[in-house]
């Protein structure tokens, strides 16, 4: 017999029925059914099939904890696997489908890895590691992959929207049960900003599921009373569907809200889910008791259900397990379900008890075992009896469904995730909260509290506390009477059970079984850490709700010793499964990360660029033209353009730092490596940063605009870091120096203005005299634009390597300016060139950037050690640079390369070896740092770090690339390929 | 304990004070000294004093005021 409604009762609503299809079949249940409880009521009892033997599974719990009834709700993008059935409301429309089966759930060809079990026991994957590679990649992984699994992803977007919210509150109370509405009802009463959660759509926890009277009526109105009263309090937030998932620091509480997940199509002008930041000064943890199963044999077959769950779908939902039921306890808590169940018509076979000297009287028509254990269950896909050991006696019942309880385990996750420790109590048979938590307080059945009436009073006693703790005074809250409840006193636990034949479930969700935790122990995984990874034993999506403690009291009573010394593993966040669209929130699309665009970034668009994007810039590449045949056409006649012509290239992105103050000078010399103290007001002059360690940070220019304002140039990559550090020297090193930095980075467009027509263009904006003699090769000063309308500055600083200025104007005038330069070049045959062409025009320069500037060069290696200063006093890196093997003369240093043969090419990465070593690492001497087509050399070119290097031009070395086998005969030369006396910068 | 936030030695003071300055920090379970950056704030430098087992903090001061202090 199956499962089926009862024809009154429960807090459903009859008179509005949802239907649903569970895999295609259409089912009808009631407005505040779970889809678990609908299904119940529909007498589907097998709902899914187990992870690795693909047992048939049936609902466990009526909560959250739940490792059987896992589901796919929905379809499409809209597809959400591995939701536990009895945490989904039902709604009109609902889409269920089980999983992990094939080709369906009542036949699944998988479960016939239950008879390949002996091989997919404890350690299955270590030791399939050690046997031969080839097996595990083309036999055991694709087979192991197919057959074990939870739900399928969609691969469709997720149509719906997400967001976070900040929330701060006085008093945060977890938990909407007996214990939580009272904490907050007494702290709601007494003014305090209380924020009341639960992770259930109905508030009252299991005082919906209780047949005890409180102030002589049904729980569920007191429940009724007390919510209508927390909401009409305007200091009191009660949210329901959200649960909280960890706890963080600074007194945070991470929690996700459900908004529309109980809908079948959302309001799309609203969140689906909301992750919430919850930060509470207090906080009371009433999340009440997880029950615990037993372990014995079959205890998985559909039909067997925690006693407690049992007892919900019966009072709360109005539906009955079966015809004939059998309860396994070992406490008080399986004959409060006995008496409802008899009270609800339902034949109560027996009532097994394992206590022989349970005190507890019971007046109901069960007949009574004590001192009996269920054994094993008989049937495969619905309980057909069961295996009753009784002082060394066995005895078979027919019954069609069986309820357990092993005891209690308080929900304690939460309190264990700043670091804490669970600690055993033997006086509870349960693990408790760590001591020492000062600003969470647990409470009610979460304290190892039992009882509604305790629970309460507990719930109170906590609000209290807090407010004491607060300074705020307590309005008194009268206690509630509660009448006709039994009482589950913890009770003796019950680890291991006699005459076990089935296969006996620890982990339901990860197919741990007895044998498996027995096999840790015996191969010396009995430490519960490696007994978790051994066995696979808490890892699943449930983390071990239900499986974890069974686990301990298992390996304890395997190894002799106690729970305690076993200890626990760490309990991290997330209590449950938080999709990734909570967490991702808003931050996807173009939301993920945000986009910097340049202030030239229209005036690129214009005239055709082609965008590539760095780190959160888009830059401009290069600006095909018609009838350019690919990237490399329109780069090389761009870089021809500016040696023979004039360019215009945006570099607004290089970091822009203002720095200023009557020490500027006397900061920006301990900043660089060489002199900075004389610049004069109106120049510029190239910069190295050197780290504490020596090597090169960053370089850049650095140009003198008044006697105490400088303003430096860094690159694009670390304009962040510069900042950053140049923030922590003015700060913590020498905050004696009177200095202010500002970043100006998105104050100024920026161009180039390169090639030997460059002033001719400039020249017909600019109205301060630019010639050669009045504004000299590092000349830099501020410039009034187009007859006093505008003011800018100019830099003559080159790139290229051409005569070349550098054009900043405030950013909102970027675009304009930029098109007046055009406008101005065009009888010159300017061009706009992008990232690409720069790169070609500072190879053939011979100038560095971060390829080369990698963060294991000193000055030196790029023939710079000149300008490292020995008259400074001091400056950052000083001490450092000069170490032995910074000195070295075998160091990698920069030098340029060069095919012998023109037509061949070669890439950046590529080693270097002597001509006639064998291509081997042992034989590396360095390798490119940055190469391309150099249309001025006719062939490749590169940069290079060779051993030694500023002393080999002209030898002749291979170019190897192993990774795609390429070769080529090379020349070392100098890095500077253009103009090597520097004629062209001081024209 | 030796934390992040060491005095920097003198230019002068010689390659043992330089290496321990630049490479050697204490790791300890419990009381440290880190500087922290408010980079999307006042962008101040502060030394903050921090319990890196529970991630309590216990001080918290202006850089700049810290090695004022210190001197
Ligand atoms: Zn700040």
């Amino acid at each position: 017999m199956t499962s089926y409604r009862l024809a009154g009762g429960g807090l459903i609503n009859r008179q509005m029925p949802q239907n649903f299809t569970f895999d295609g079949r259409v089912m009808t249940g009631f407005a505040g059914d779970t889809l678990a409880s609908a299904l119940l009521a529909n007498g589907r009892q097998l709902v899914g099939r187990s992870f690795k033997y693909h047992r048939p599974r049936g609902v466990l719990t009526a909560g959250s904890a739940e490792p059987n009834a896992l589901m796919t709700i929905g379809r499409g993008g809209r597809t959400e696997p591995n939701t536990r059935a009895t945490m989904v409301e039902l709604y009109e429309g609902l889409e269920a489908q089980s999983q992990n089966r094939w080709p369906t759930l009542e036949h699944d060809i998988g479960a016939v890895n239950g008879l390949l079990s002996p091989f997919l026991s404890a350690g299955f994957y270590y030791k399939t590691f050690m046997w031969p590679a080839r097996f595990w990649e083309k036999l055991y992984e694709p087979v192991i992959r197919r057959a074990a699994g939870l739900g399928r992803a969609s691969y469709e977007a997720d149509p719906d929207t997400y967001e976070k919210c900040w929330a701060h509150c006085d008093l945060l109370v977890i938990g909407a049960g007996a214990t939580g509405l009272m904490a907050a009802l007494a702290a709601g009463r007494s003014g305090l900003r209380v924020i009341l959660i639960d992770e259930n759509a109905d508030l009252g926890g299991y005082l919906l599921s209780e047949t005890a009277l409180i102030d002589g009526r049904p729980a569920s109105a007191f429940v009724r009373s007390a919510v209508d009263e927390l909401e009409s309090l305007a200091n009191v937030q009660v949210m329901a569907r959200i649960t909280a998932f960890g706890w963080y620091d600074g007194q945070v509480f991470g929690a996700v809200e459900r908004v529309q997940k109980h809908v079948a199509v959302p309001d799309a002008m609203r969140p689906v889910e909301r992750l919430w930041r919850i930060a509470a000064k207090k906080a009371i943890l009433a999340t009440g008791a997880e029950e615990r199963p037993l372990v014995f044999g079959g205890n998985d077959v559909p039909g067997v259900m925690m006693a407690g769950a049992m007892r919900s779908y019966l009072n709360r939902y109005a539906v009955a397990p079966g015809k004939r039921v059998a309860v396994f306890t070992t406490n008080d808590s399986g004959y409060a379900l006995a008496n409802d169940l008899e009270v609800s018509g339902v034949n109560v076979a027996a009532l097994i008890d394992s206590r022989r000297d349970a005190a507890i009287a019971y007046s109901g028509k069960a007949r009574l075992v004590h001192g009996g254990f269920v054994s094993n269950v008989q049937g495969s896909k619905a309980v057909e009896g069961i295996e009753i050991w009784r002082e060394g006696q066995r005895e078979t019942l027919d019954i069609d469904s069986l309820a357990m309880s092993g005891g209690f385990s308080p929900v304690i996750h939460l309190a264990c995730h700043r670091g804490g420790k669970p600690r055993w109590s033997d006086e509870h048979s349960a693990f408790l909260a760590p001591d020492g938590l000062s600003d969470l307080t647990l409470a009610g059945s979460a304290a190892g509290v039992f009882g509604l009436q305790a629970a309460m009073m507990s719930g109170a006693k906590a609000a209290e506390a807090a407010l004491a703790d607060l300074g705020v005074a307590h309005a008194g809250v009268a206690m509630p009477l509660v009448e006709g409840e039994i009482v589950p006193e913890p009770a003796k636990p019950l680890w291991s059970i006699p005459g076990i034949k089935a296969k006996a479930f620890v982990d339901y969700q990860n197919d741990v079984h007895l044998k498996d935790l027995g096999l840790a122990v015996q191969e010396g995984y009995g430490h519960v850490e490696l007994a978790k990874r051994y066995t696979t034993n808490g890892m699943a999506t449930d983390q071990g709700k239900l499986s974890n403690v069974n686990a301990i009291g298992l390996l304890a009573e395997a190894r002799r010793i106690s729970p305690a010394e076993v200890g626990t593993t760490t309990f991290r966040p997330f209590y449950t499964p938080v999709s990734f669209g909570a967490l991702a929130g808003a931050s996807h699309g173009k939301h993920f990360q945000p986009v910097r665009r340049s202030p030239l970034h229209g005036w690129a668009e214009k005239n055709g660029a082609t965008f590539v994007e760095t780190g959160l810039w888009y830059r401009s590449a290069w600006f095909p033209r018609a009838g350019e045949t690919g990237w490399r056409a329109s780069v090389d006649r761009e870089v021809k353009t500016v040696r023979s012509a004039v360019g215009l290239c945006d570099v607004s992105m290089l970091g822009k730092i203002e720095i200023c103050g009557p020490d500027a000078a006397e900061f920006l010399n301990r900043i660089y490596c060489n002199a900075f103290l004389k610049l004069p007001v109106g120049k510029a002059r190239y910069g190295l940063m050197l780290r504490e360690d020596g090597f090169i940070y960053d370089d850049g220019t650095n140009s003198r605009m008044t006697e105490d304002r400088y303003f430096m140039t860094t690159t694009t990559a670390y304009a962040a870091g510069v900042m950053n550090h140049l923030e922590f020297c003015a700060q913590a090193l020498w905050p004696e120096l009177d200095v202010r930095l500002a970043s100006v980075t998105d104050q100024w467009a920026q161009m180039a203005v390169a090639g030997p027509k460059s002033r001719a263009v400039l020249e017909q904006l600019v109205d301060d005299d630019i010639s050669n003699d009045a504004f000299p090769y590092l000349g830099a000063k501020d410039v009034s634009l187009l007859g006093g309308r505008l003011r800018g500055r100019l830099f003559r600083i080159s790139f290229s390597g051409e005569l070349a200025f550098e054009l900043a104007v405030p950013a909102d005038f970027g675009e304009s300016i930029a098109d007046a330069v055009m406008l101005a070049g065009k009888a010159h045959g300017i061009c706009a060139y992008g990232v690409e062409a720069l790169s070609v025009l500072r190879i053939e320069k011979g100038h560095v950037t971060h390829n080369e500037i990698n963060g294991t060069v000193v000055p030196a290696d790029l023939g710079f050690g000149k300008m490292v200063s020995t008259a400074k006093p001091d400056f950052i890196g000083r001490q450092m640079v000069g170490r032995e093997g910074l000195v070295d003369a075998m160091r990698p240093q920069l030098v340029g390369v060069v095919p012998l043969d023109p037509t061949v090419s070669f890439r950046s990465g590529a080693h270097i070896l002597k001509k006639d070593a064998a291509a081997t690492l042992e034989n590396d001497e360095g390798y490119v740092t940055s190469s391309c087509f150099s249309p001025h050399v006719g062939s490749t070119i590169g940069l290079a770090l060779v051993k030694g290097g500023a002393s080999r031009h002209g030898e002749e070395v291979q170019i190897w690339n192993g990774l795609r086998n390429e070769f080529a005969i090379g020349r070392l030369v100098s890095p500077v390929f253009v103009d090597p006396a520097h004629e062209k910068l001081h024209v | 304990m030796k934390g992040a936030v060491l005095p920097r030695p003198a230019a002068d003071a010689g390659a043992d004070a330089w290496h321990d300055y630049v490479y050697l920090r204490d790791n300890p379970r419990g009381a440290y000294e880190e500087y922290w950056h408010h980079t999307s704030g006042c962008r101040r430098w502060l030394v903050v004093s921090r319990d890196t087992a529970t991630h309590e903090v216990y001080a918290c001061q202006d850089a700049a005021d810290a090695k004022a202090v210190r001197a």
